[in-house]
């Protein structure tokens, strides 16, 4: 179950990290612990060793290098294959290499809404490599890179207003952009977010001494009509309010459908018409 | 040959490093941080306009204390316990009095890491009943980022101690024919602000609530710092003490922070209206501020990041 899956993961982090730390001298400025690469055992971890092609005709990740504020870090996926290739994306899998949780998101492409770009934003803990790894129609995996310095380092996850968070729990707003250039036609960009505090699990209740269980949205899925557009397996490295940003093509459908859950169980749906003017 | 004296000596300063040590007390070590008397019995310390560094020592908020007739309530222990220990050396300098309160005006590492420096029997810490979850939460994150910045010799010994005096909405103190209002504030620099009045001399300490020079911080609510803002200037005070920046006349000290914020808020507002990507607007937020402000670019995209992602739920 992949909620156990990205807490497990979660939890070994948190513990090496905290090993780590003990064991590090004082580090200056930069480099908390630049000797260790975490990526091949999660190549292992995540994507069982399979073999990964380099995925720069692929895709592009697309991250500031230096993270304004750590808990909202904000990534573009874009899908370069052509769509006279035979080929077409399967999935996209965003991992943020020295995150607790490194697996950030898992998007699955809905075969025939040619999704070309995917934004959401995430929580960096660490100077850390991101990989975007590209499944395709063929099996293969094609990976891309990218570094991100988390400014000031202070990558709390914990919400900057939690009152605020618990009053839009749940709340979902759809928005359509109006695109300036045609791009294939029926080409729209949309919008979808989530009001949700995405809990990590990390943060210890000062009166209990317990950790606050994690409490976050583990899927997401959009349909346009009965097409599925793009879903999203995600984890505690997803901010606060998840937002979802992309760019698909039309079949002319009429709504817009939403439908997340949470891993306390909570299923939120929406349906939303969709403006054909725009 | 060593004297008997000799050995007696050596052990008094070693009993007295010790005792020191245990009590958090001055052995002569720390020289006293500077501070001006900006009213009768009210003393401040002016912090660098900078990011906390090894060389500052962290010492980048205003702190400060205050003398009753009975006792002292201290106001912002500092970024550093170095910086505390300098702060209370500077306090013995001044009066012997019991320091009965310290009182933490919101949980950033730049004003509780001092905090140690001042724990010990009959004296008690303050804060919004908000700041213990605050500093459970963020504590441990800003001391391993310091630690990186600082270094262990500085950031080892910091300790996260929490308030055990909570404030939900107001609270009196009294530090003997000296009352001190304390207000706690929803959400709006930080989620945990905390203003001190001294009703004595009508000085406001104002926290992170207020700015000048040092570029406002957004890391609560943008709503709530402008609606904080629009109820502060209605307090009756003399003069303010900001988190940042130098002591001001009151309520004109108000006037800058609050065009930034509403810079800001509408230059957001507008970017969120058009469909811009929250990367693309922090970039070009409140660009006309930049030459108003220091370390404008350490914090504007981050303030503007942070608006923009709440101004998308209004």
């Amino acid at each position: 179950m992949p909620g156990r899956h990205l807490l497990n993961l979660a939890t070994a982090g948190l513990l090496s990290a905290v090993i780590g730390a003990a064991q590090l001298p004082s580090a200056g400025a930069e480099g908390y612990d630049k000797g260790y690469n975490p990526w091949p055992g999660l190549v292992q971890d995540i994507f069982n060793n399979r073999p990964m092609n380099d995925g720069s005709d692929i895709l592009t990740i697309d991250m500031p290098y230096r993270a304004e504020d750590a808990a909202i870090v904000p990534v573009t996926l874009h899908n370069k294959l052509p769509p006279t290739d035979d080929r077409h994306v399967v999935a996209i899998t965003l991992v943020i290499d020295q995150n607790p949780a490194p697996m950030a998101a898992k998007f699955a492409l809905g075969p025939d809404a040619h999704v070309s770009e995917i934004s959401t934003r995430v929580r960096v803990n660490n100077y850390t490599d991101v990989h975007a790894v590209a499944e395709l129609s063929d099996g293969q995996l094609y990976m891309v890179k990218t570094y991100v310095k988390a400014s000031g380092g202070c990558s709390a996850p914990a919400a900057k207003n939690p009152e605020e968070a618990d009053n839009h729990l749940g709340q979902m707003k759809y928005r359509q952009f109006a695109r300036a250039e045609a791009g294939a036609a029926g080409t729209r960009e949309a919008q979808i977010m989530i009001g949700h505090p995405n809990n990590s699990g990390l943060q210890m209740d000062q009166v209990t001494q317990l950790y606050i269980p994690a409490f976050f949205i583990d899927q997401l899925k959009l349909w346009q009509d009965d097409s599925l557009v793009l879903s999203m397996e995600g984890g505690i490295s997803i901010s606060e309010d998840p937002n979802l940003r992309f760019t698909y093509v039309s079949n002319g459908a009429k709504t817009f459908r939403a439908e997340a859950r949470d891993t306390s169980g909570h299923v939120f749906k929406h349906e939303w018409k969709i403006d054909a003017g725009i | 040959m060593v004297r008997c004296w000799q050995i007696v000596v050596v052990l008094l300063l070693c009993a007295a490093t010790a005792a020191g040590a245990q009590h958090g007390n001055l052995t002569g070590s720390e020289p006293p941080l500077p501070v001006s008397e900006i009213a009768p019995g009210v003393f401040v310390h002016i912090g660098a306009t900078a990011l906390m560094t090894r060389q500052n020592e962290g010492a980048i908020a205003n702190v400060g204390f205050i003398v009753g007739e009975d006792a002292v309530a201290v106001i912002d222990t500092g970024g550093s316990v170095r910086e505390g220990r300098e702060l209370l050396a500077a306090i013995r300098s001044h009066t012997n009095k019991p320091i009965r309160y310290v009182i933490d005006t919101h949980g950033h590492p730049d004003h509780v890491f001092g905090n140690a420096a001042f724990a010990a029997d009959g004296t008690v810490f303050v804060g919004h009943k908000n700041l213990p979850r605050a500093m459970a939460s963020h504590g441990p994150f800003y001391v391993e980022n310091f630690r990186r910045i600082m270094g262990g010799e500085l950031i080892d010994e910091v300790r996260l101690i929490p308030p055990t005096v909570l404030v939900e909405t107001t609270e009196k103190l009294d530090l003997g024919s000296r009352t001190l209002v304390l207000q706690a504030w929803p959400a709006a620099h930080s989620d945990s602000d905390l203003t001190v009045m001294d009703e004595k001399s009508g000085t406001l300490f104002a926290g992170d609530l207020v700015f000048l020079d040092h570029i406002p911080v957004l890391d609560g609510s943008l709503r709530g710092f402008l609606s904080a803002i629009d109820k502060l200037a209605a307090l009756p005070a003399q003069r303010v003490v900001p988190g940042h920046g130098p002591v001001s006349s009151w309520p004109t000290a108000l006037a800058d922070e609050r065009r930034y914020l509403e810079t800001l808020a509408s230059d957001m507002r507008a970017a969120v209206a058009r469909g811009d990507t929250i990367a693309a607007a922090s970039a070009s937020a409140a660009a006309s501020e930049k030459s108003r402000w220091s370390l404008f670019d350490d914090y504007n995209a981050r303030n503007a990041t942070a608006a923009f992602s709440q101004i998308e739920w209004e």
